[in-house]
């Protein structure tokens, strides 16, 4: 925008002759920036035709919950009633420091540890038989991944008639070792395991094609050198395809403790609909603000709290995984 | 292939490749198999103490009983609407805006595209009780489009085609720019046709996603005329909950679980594709 000054005023006879092709230049220069600002709001015009209702529902579906959730935090405040006390920050403070807000820090963890560990470790070894090269291995690919693409709640009743203390079929598999069947649905902590099972064999096809996928850029040649010098399975497993395979291990364990943190809900409302032993933090925000509770304000400071935490694990992955962990 | 059966690796092949694949196989497929089964069989082959696999007297009386405690046509036929109409709008609106944000030049794109990320990392029960209170006021409690509007917003589909877009040729929009051609003859008669595989991949993404999705029509409906199919199996559990009833919960879990199992089964690669993105490059 800073014009030359020589189109302000009047160019001399002297320089109009010493620099002939000037002002042409810079009345060109001139068209061109218009232009440019032309096409410019031409281009923002069709940029939001295009773009702009996606952008606006994003905006008015993701990012304005976020912020009102914000506000909603720091009130006492009933679903469906009218008024509302604010509260300041006891919201959080009750959820970092009472018993029942530890308590599900605690189902938090379990959940997450078991269900990222059980179905990365499953996966693994399901990718390394997967990667042998044998007839059929792509049928069961497929039919190890299902699980992954099916509706929770109806994955959910169905490991409740397997897992039904009294008929469920898994009683029958416990009694055939001579192991009496825990209380499923009436102990807290067997429900946590119950839901941990579940969830990881709806998940583990999905960690399978994954590490497989990993598995298959192990450089062949390098295996053979090592089985040519004597490498037994397990060596060459652990001296080289393990070490080559941990921006694969890095990326499943952090979507994995993405995914367990909110992907879980149906299994855990159809299983377990009060959340006994199984309120974990997403399952919490849905009882307190929609279960018996009614506690609006205190399930928004949750939902706070589960989006900062989500937006420091993605924050450590860009900053370190991605950057770190990268072997060439 | 005829390696892994040679004399020297047949055993290997044998106990180190196939046992474990069948291992695998039935504790994936078992339960399933075992739901469908169970569907099938009369109230006291469920409660029986010495269960059989099969059926001994196959019956349909599970399907009708589901067909009585909630409104089976109407709850799938939601289902269906809620599924088309959503996964139709949400690949629209990916491919439009993953268009703009590659090959409209517009400062500040960038920051947009950054904003779009931010969205896919916020899961859906974040901002579930603003919406309910955004819905409400708008008064779509127990109305579809209630049930459909607030999803509509895609951040995935978008990630997924910006992606794509960015690795098509220039030379492919090059005989279109010099005919002047605009940015709607660009995107539906070259960047789409090009580009069926991604976005057939994030349709059948979204399609499992919005036939499956739970939380968002549990909270915003109540009444049995506009539930969609999972929250209606939900209320069936909660009225259907001793032991006899199992037979019954394994019809209405065939109900929701089938038709996605044939989906994958016929378009699995472009679902795996879509559904790894970000680890299988």
């Amino acid at each position: 925008m800073t014009a030359r000054p020589r189109e302000d005023a009047p160019p001399t006879p002297a320089e109009t002759t010493r620099a002939a092709p000037s002002p042409t230049e810079a009345e060109l220069e001139a068209v061109r920036k218009r232009a440019r600002r032309r096409q410019a709001s031409k281009n923002w015009s069709l940029f939001l035709l295009f773009a702009g209702p996606n952008i606006l529902l994003i905006l008015a579906f993701i990012y304005y919950p976020l912020v009102s959730n914000m506000y909603y935090s720091t009130l006492d405040w009933r679903l469906g009633s009218p008024t509302a006390t604010p509260v300041g920050l006891e919201n959080y403070q009750r959820f970092f420091t009472s018993p029942s807000g530890l308590e599900v820090w605690r189902v938090t963890g379990i959940f997450t540890a078991g269900a990222v560990i059980g179905s990365m470790i499953l996966g693994l070894l399901i990718a390394l038989v997967l990667n042998k090269h044998i007839p059929g291995r792509t049928f069961a690919r497929t039919a190890i991944f299902s699980p992954y693409v099916l509706s929770g709640v109806g994955v959910a009743l169905v490991w409740m008639f397997i897992f039904d203390p009294q008929r469920g079929a898994l009683l029958h598999i416990l009694d055939f070792f001579g192991i009496s069947s825990p209380q499923w649905f009436l102990d807290p902590d067997a429900n946590l395991w119950m839901v941990i099972i579940v969830y990881v064999w709806k998940n583990l096809g999905y960690c399978a094609v994954v590490f497989l996928a990993g598995l298959q850029s192990v450089p062949r040649d390098l295996l053979e050198a090592a089985t040519i010098d004597r490498a037994g399975a397990i060596r060459r497993f652990f001296s080289i395809t393990l070490p080559l395979l941990t921006p694969t291990v890095f990326f499943l364990l952090v979507t994995n403790i993405i995914f367990s943190m909110t992907n879980a809900f149906d299994i855990l409302r159809v299983m377990t609909p009060t959340g006994n032993g199984t309120n974990t933090i997403i399952f919490e925000i849905y009882l307190q603000a929609f279960g018996q509770y009614n506690r609006a304000g205190y399930s928004a400071a949750i939902a706070v709290v589960l989006f900062v935490t989500l937006f420091l694990i993605t924050a450590v992955q860009l900053r370190f995984v991605e950057r770190k962990v990268h072997y060439q | 292939m005829s390696k892994a059966f040679s004399r020297r690796n047949l055993a290997d092949t044998l106990l180190t490749g196939y046992l474990p694949i069948l291992i695998a196989l039935l504790i994936i497929v078992l339960p399933l198999a075992w739901m469908i089964s169970s569907s099938f069989k009369p109230v006291n082959e469920i409660v029986t103490l010495d269960p059989q696999f099969l059926p001994q007297d196959p019956t349909l009386d599970n399907y009708q009983t589901v067909d009585q405690r909630i409104p089976l046509f109407t709850v799938v036929q939601n289902s269906i609407i809620v599924t088309t109409v959503g996964s139709v709008i949400k690949v629209l609106l990916a491919i439009t805006t993953a268009y703009a944000l590659v090959f409209i030049r517009v400062p500040g794109a960038n920051l947009i595209f950054l904003g779009i990320l931010v969205a896919l990392m916020v899961p859906p029960e974040v901002s579930m009780l603003p919406n309910f209170m955004t819905i409400e006021a708008l008064g779509g409690r127990n109305t579809l489009w209630g049930i459909i509007l607030p999803g509509l917003g895609t951040a995935f589909g978008t990630f997924l085609l910006r992606q794509h877009f960015k690795s098509l040729p220039t030379e492919l929009f090059e005989a279109a720019d010099l005919d002047g051609a605009g940015h709607f003859r660009k995107l539906f008669q070259i960047a789409v046709p090009v580009s069926l595989p991604a976005i057939s991949t994030v349709a059948l993404v979204t399609i499992v996603n919005e036939w499956n999705s739970f939380l968002w029509p549990l909270i915003i409906t109540d009444t049995r005329d506009t539930m969609t199919l999972p929250v209606a199996l939900n209320q069936l559990r909660s009225v259907e909950d001793d032991v006899a009833s199992y037979g019954i919960l394994m019809a209405g879990a065939v109900i929701v679980i089938v038709p996605m199992l044939i989906i994958f089964a016929m378009l699995q690669r472009y679902i795996v594709a879509g559904l790894t993105q970000g680890a299988v490059k």
